[in-house]
């Protein structure tokens, strides 16, 4: 492979030579910059990923803590899959959800990351790396990350099933994704997912059209109605799928549905014009509907969460250096300032305990506890989210990851899944 | 002439060749090509098989008279077709009989011509979600209505329907109708208009066996432009639709987003025919080179 020698051959000391002989200038910096910090500084990591977690706010304080620049390529979640398998050598590093793991891991396109380089490795929430939430274990149903947070080995294509020195992803952010309502629309409270197939709101409901998705929020319902109990609603068999796609179809012709939704301010926009009242959203969506002072509520159900987490990658072809500056990212990533910045937002950090010494107490109570909001609540971007009192919909960290029902998945039957998919948007 | 004229158009359609073979005739083969390979959730791999064309067509001779997913897609994307060719040639021609016949200076046609085009001016999706705020269930139009008292609740067909979509591809394609039609009616000479109307024809019988037919290259070539623009459309649809309304674009769309390349580039090479189908069929009605 001709590219190694880009990397590995050529060290910082003749890259150095070289650019002092391009410009006596750039040589005059390089002087004065502390060595203790060149292994990293002036690096660009081309950092792949959805506009969810690449905040401007988050590059520019990554800059100043540690030289590094990081360049957005947001992309939407479909898209970071397709870019892994067939471009990996156009980012330097990934932001890509552990759902998508069992497609990308066996393409060898991504490697293990050494758990020894990341200093917070033994402190990553366990409820990603066990399944476990303060010791009890949550819903494993779908590609919990839990299943494939391992690598057998750095170059493995196989998930160990105990604990390795390899990480597939180091997490970022992850939620509990549960159904968007408009209570001032509703006027009533909502209890349970069979609310998405309930006739009370007929053609005031949407769907998420990415099959992944949105065939877990309908199987949620369809279980909530009681209408079928799957062994596994993130990995179905045929008869499962047949079964939740024929419900969907004969919702769909009796006009349950108002429209469904890809993107994230698709969704807004339903919520916030009141086209619809009730729908499968993302919590920062319930945030942007919130700012807009529109009520929109993100009640924990009866039946529980489908949760989601998202991760840092490093493709195979990246090296020498950049391997460098993307480890002492991520370990920047997770040393508080970014985690208690997403948590902010109503994300979950990875490491809670680094982002707990970069919120104050109240903001920690009212995101993390379930706290009634001792003072006002701000975005990181100083939008007022909720007046003081205000408690956050579903309660307190435990009360929402712990009932975490299903993940995000990829089915065995993913093929199938797709085509009958499209029979259903067909119909 | 000697022989290095005879060279010459070859030269000067090199450029256009080489441009259209690098990327258009060598992608297309590309497209044929994987459309017959394997594929699994991460890779693809070179086969010559035929069952992503079998897949694509599953179930579809034995459900009939149901119609399978393929079949009812491409039947919605034709009636689309359909309709938005008939809507937009209609107002298309009116509008260029306008410019031509009607609007007397030279300088105002342009100016007319122009501001057919300002739509343009902003993006395909912009323009799009403009009609949301319009016609929406909590839109200007319903509150109009609701105002008005013409209806007791909101109308709401407006949006997320047969009838958006069908609204936001006339609004954004009329002008492809428009323009060659345009050119066509400029060049015809008016002394045939005036010897019709000399010979008895009425107004109708002038417009259906003068103009009509001479204008036949422009409306071959704006049909054209509708046609292919409708057939491989998903992001009207898409948007306009409420992603309810099945495209073939969009079939393709997700499958690539899964990963199944191959299945798509069948699904494509079908589309390809079809439009194809189409295009032939229309220039066995007008010969568009004999009359350009």
């Amino acid at each position: 492979m001709s590219y190694r020698l880009n990397g590995n051959s050529v060290d910082r000391r003749t890259f150095l030579k070289g650019s002092a002989a391009a410009g006596g200038a750039l040589l005059g910096a390089q002087v004065l910059g502390a060595p203790a910090v060149l292994a990293a500084d002036g690096m660009t990591l081309r950092y792949l990923g959805t506009a969810v977690n690449q905040s401007a706010d988050i590059a520019k304080k990554c800059k100043e803590d540690t030289g590094i620049t990081i360049e957005y390529i947001p992309v939407t979640t479909d898209e970071v899959a397709k870019r892994i398998i067939t471009q990996p050598n156009s980012f330097d590093m990934v932001d890509s959800e552990y759902f998508s793991l069992p497609n990308l891991i066996p393409s060898g396109n991504l490697v293990g990351m050494d758990a020894k380089k990341i200093k917070y490795a033994d402190k990553l929430a366990t409820v990603l790396t066990k399944g476990m939430v303060d010791g009890k274990m949550v819903g494993m149903q779908g590609t919990a990350p839990a299943k494939v947070f391992y690598l057998e080995g750095e170059h493995s294509a196989k998930f160990a099933k105990e604990q390795t020195e390899w990480i597939t992803l180091i997490p970022t952010t992850y939620n509990a994704d549960t159904l968007g309502m408009r209570p001032d629309l509703i006027g009533h409270e909502v209890k349970h997912w069979k609310a998405l197939l309930d006739p009370e709101f007929k053609g005031r409901t949407a769907l998420i059209n990415v099959p992944s998705i949105g065939i877990m929020d309908a199987a949620m319902a369809i279980e909530s109605a009681g209408l079928m109990t799957y062994g596994d609603k993130g990995n179905q068999t045929k008869a499962e799928i047949d079964f939740t796609i024929d419900t969907l179809i004969k919702a769909k012709k009796a006009g349950q549905f108002r429209a469904f939704w890809t993107d994230f301010n698709e969704s807004v926009n339903l919520m916030a014009s009141g086209e619809v009242v009730l729908q499968s959203m993302w919590s920062p969506a319930v945030t942007a509907v919130r700012s807009k002072g529109i009520k929109c509520a993100y009640p924990g159900l009866a039946e529980g969460y489908r949760g989601w987490a998202s991760g840092f990658g490093i493709p195979k072809t990246t090296r020498g250096k950049k391997i460098d500056a993307a480890y002492e990212f991520v370990n920047w990533f997770l040393s508080g300032w970014a985690g208690a910045f997403l948590n902010r937002q109503g994300y979950y950090s990875a490491v809670p305990e680094t982002a707990e010494e970069f919120m104050k107490p109240y903001e920690w109570d009212f995101w993390m506890e379930g706290k009634p909001a001792a003072q006002d609540i701000h975005a990181p971007d100083g939008t007022l989210i909720e007046k003081a009192g205000a408690m956050r919909d579903g309660g307190s960290y435990a009360a929402r990851m712990g009932h975490v029902a299903c993940w995000n998945s990829v089915m065995e039957q993913n093929e199938y899944m797709v085509r009958k998919w499209n029979q259903f948007i067909a119909a | 002439m000697g022989s290095k004229s005879n060279k010459t158009p070859y030269w000067q359609a090199a450029p256009m060749a080489a441009v259209f073979t690098l990327f258009f005739a060598v992608p297309l083969a590309v497209i044929v090509i994987v459309s017959f390979w394997q594929y699994n959730q991460y890779s693809i791999t070179p086969a010559f098989i035929f069952s992503n064309y079998t897949d694509i067509f599953s179930g579809c001779i034995r459900q009939l008279p149901d119609l399978c997913t393929t079949f009812a897609t491409y039947l919605q994307t034709l009636i689309f077709c359909a309709e938005v060719w008939a809507l937009t040639l209609v107002i298309g021609f009116a509008l260029a009989y306008f410019l031509v016949f009607e609007v007397r200076t030279p300088t105002m046609q342009v100016v007319l011509a122009l501001i057919c085009t300002i739509p343009f001016w902003t993006s395909n999706v912009i323009r799009m979600i403009s009609w949301i705020p319009l016609l929406g269930r909590n839109g200007l139009i319903n509150q109009g209505l609701l105002a008005l008292g013409v209806t007791d609740h909101p109308v709401e067909w407006l949006l997320y329907s047969h009838f958006s979509v069908l609204l936001a591809f006339v609004h954004l394609n009329t002008v492809f109708m428009i323009i060659p039609i345009l050119n066509s009616m400029a060049r015809i000479d008016r002394s045939l208009i005036e010897a019709a109307r000399d010979g008895g024809a009425s107004g109708w019988q002038t417009l259906w066996n003068v103009l009509i037919p001479l204008s036949k290259p422009g409306i071959a070539i704006g049909s054209i432009f509708v046609i292919t623009v409708v057939m491989g459309d998903y992001i009207t649809i898409g948007i306009m639709g409420g992603q309810q309304i099945a495209s073939v674009g969009k079939v393709i769309q997700v499958q690539t987003n899964f990963l199944q390349f191959p299945l798509a580039a069948a699904n494509a090479v079908v589309l390809l025919a079809t439009v194809l189908v189409l295009i032939l069929g229309l220039t066995r009605l007008v010969d568009i080179r004999k009359e350009l």
